[in-house]
């Protein structure tokens, strides 16, 4: 899948509740084809930061060319990205790194799961699945409420299940807990992002129900397409692989810590 | 038009931008983004013997103007190379130049050895000085005697173009140039990355599994200038410089120092055309001051 370089205007900037923000940029031309679970490399306009930022596509607009970022603010990095007014010119290398396998595989029952900012791949994932008339069921976890982004979205194309660990929204404790996963033969595939405890908690869930798996992995990067192997992850396979361009989603049989 | 050919030993190359080992993959991971055929050079990610799986991931931390790594030469090893990977960088119509490195003297020279038999590798670039593995690497680099003596074992089982990458991990980096010059060196690059260190203090923990790295990035530049600039005084060989060189401008301030060519490292990883970019920026320079031709201003600083 070629890849771009390119400068894309910010069209809209806006928090997302306390500690997100969600970034609307402008693809000059018509967008090119890109997969859920695939990310860019966001160059910061900020001196103080030398490289770039590696974030997920959240959802797309093939009509209007637009391609949306939702970005936890965790550092100087995403502070900058944060603070982009609209008009402001990015530089943005996309799309990047592998992708959900949806395109290759068939699935009926998709379970969606994320944790935190982990959400964020799943909305493009789930406007995949319903533009091919599959209803998705996505299923988050956060420590409150307040933490579970963009709920009204996500309704849009499936339904919605959630935990929380003070039980502020849906069932209270973590997502492998939740009332939905007492039948495995609910779904047919997992596809899920979010903190590496989580992602542990659903792999093993999965291994024990014996249900297909993918997760996509969120590590420190600098280059974002396989040249500088910073962002290594050890699988079964094949040793350290790069997660930018290997990655950054895995079937969990080929992930060491799963094996 | 200005002339921008130079050459490193026998080595002709079209411009003076290479890009730096471990930063530019086998090349191929940026033709979407640039003409990767418009470079002097491209030097491809450091070999070895036997494959290598590298550091435990984390290996990298950004830091004020700059990064650490610790990848740990990473690499499939040389038959990989010589099977898998050479039959497509060949098509590449630039100099491919493989970065050699090793753990013992004996290893060196063995991948040097079975390097010197790819008719399209016109030249190695021996890694003396990688900080980011246990047993040699930067051992090598570090002491006169030692430099000189992997070299001069590398010298006789290569016959093409050699050029030593040195550490700036050294209280005399000009002594260590000299030692490697006087084994049989064509050419010098400086400088490898500076031995560093990041610490997540909420953690209280290093950010690198390695604890130590190696740090890159326009906060490296002052020194490795300055380094350039005392190796081009001590050596007859062509010096080659990078350390830190994001910009047309940066790599111009090399070549005044003293360089006959430049890499461009880290800053593949924040602009993946740049180099395109500091090609064309030298021949504006050029241009705009007068000059005809890039060796002009090859170590062509004013000091008075």
């Amino acid at each position: 899948m070629k890849k771009y370089q390119t400068d894309m205007v910010v069209l809209d900037n806006r928090m997302v509740g306390s500690s997100a923000t969600l970034l609307t940029l402008q693809f000059p031309g018509t967008l090119p084809d890109m997969i859920a679970g695939q990310f860019a490399e966001l160059q910061v306009p900020s001196a103080k930061v030398l490289l770039r930022r590696p974030i997920s596509i959240h959802a797309i607009d093939r009509e209007k060319n637009l391609v949306e970022f939702l970005i936890q603010i965790v550092g100087q990095g995403t502070e900058s990205l944060a603070a982009a007014k609209p008009g402001d010119k990015i530089n943005v290398l996309l799309p990047l790194g592998n992708g959900f396998g949806y395109r290759t595989t068939h699935v009926a029952k998709p379970l969606l799961i994320g944790g935190g900012v982990g959400v964020a791949p799943l909305l493009f994932l789930g406007q995949e699945f319903a533009e091919h008339g599959i209803r998705p069921t996505f299923l988050f976890g956060g420590r409150n409420e307040s933490l579970i982004l963009r709920k009204e979205e996500f309704q849009k194309y499936g339904d919605l299940f959630m935990t929380t660990e003070d039980g502020s929204a849906g069932e209270k404790g973590f997502v492998t807990n939740h009332s939905l996963l007492l039948d495995s033969e609910n779904f047919d595939r997992i596809y899920a992002c979010g903190p590496t405890p989580m992602l542990k908690a659903v792999a093993k869930w999965a291994k024990e129900h014996e249900t297909v798996c993918e997760v996509s992995l969120e590590h420190r990067m600098a280059c974002g397409i396989g040249a500088c192997l910073c962002c290594v992850e050890d699988t079964a396979d094949q040793g350290n692989v790069c997660v930018c361009k290997e990655g950054p989603v895995f079937e969990i049989e080929r992930l060491k810590w799963f094996n | 038009m200005v002339q921008l050919n130079t050459k490193i030993g026998s080595l002709e190359l079209k411009n003076p931008v290479m890009t730096a080992s471990g930063t530019f993959g086998y090349g191929t991971e940026y033709s979407d983004f640039m003409d990767i055929s418009r470079l002097g050079a491209i030097i491809v990610k450091g070999t070895t013997l036997a494959p290598r799986q590298g550091n435990p991931y984390p290996r990298m931390a950004e830091t004020p103007s700059g990064m650490l790594n610790a990848v740990g030469l990473q690499n499939k090893g040389v038959d990989y190379f010589v099977d898998h990977i050479y039959p497509e960088v060949r098509k590449i119509k630039t100099n491919i130049i493989v970065n050699v490195s090793g753990s013992c003297i004996d290893d060196y020279v063995q991948t040097a050895g079975i390097i010197n038999t790819l008719d399209d590798i016109p030249a190695i670039e021996l890694n003396i000085s990688c900080p980011n593995v246990k047993q040699g690497g930067m051992a090598f680099g570090v002491k006169p005697e030692s430099a000189a003596q992997v070299v001069s074992a590398v010298r006789k089982a290569y016959d093409k173009t050699l050029i030593v990458k040195l550490s700036p991990n050294v209280t005399d980096i000009t002594e260590i140039a000299r030692a490697v010059e006087g084994a049989g060196a064509d050419s010098v690059s400086l400088i490898n990355t500076m031995l560093g260190m990041a610490i997540d203090a909420e953690r209280r923990k290093p950010i690198l599994s390695t604890i130590t790295g190696g740090m890159s990035g326009p906060a490296v530049k002052p020194v490795a200038l300055r380094m350039v600039w005392q190796t081009a005084k001590a050596v007859k060989i062509p010096v080659i410089g990078l350390g830190g060189i994001c910009s047309a401008t940066d790599a111009i301030e090399f070549l005044l120092a003293g360089a006959s060519a430049i890499q461009i490292g880290t800053a593949n990883f924040i602009d993946p055309s740049i180099s395109e970019k500091v090609i064309d920026g030298i021949a504006d320079y050029l241009q705009r001051h007068g000059f005809n031709s890039v060796q002009d201003i090859i170590g062509a600083l004013e000091t008075n």
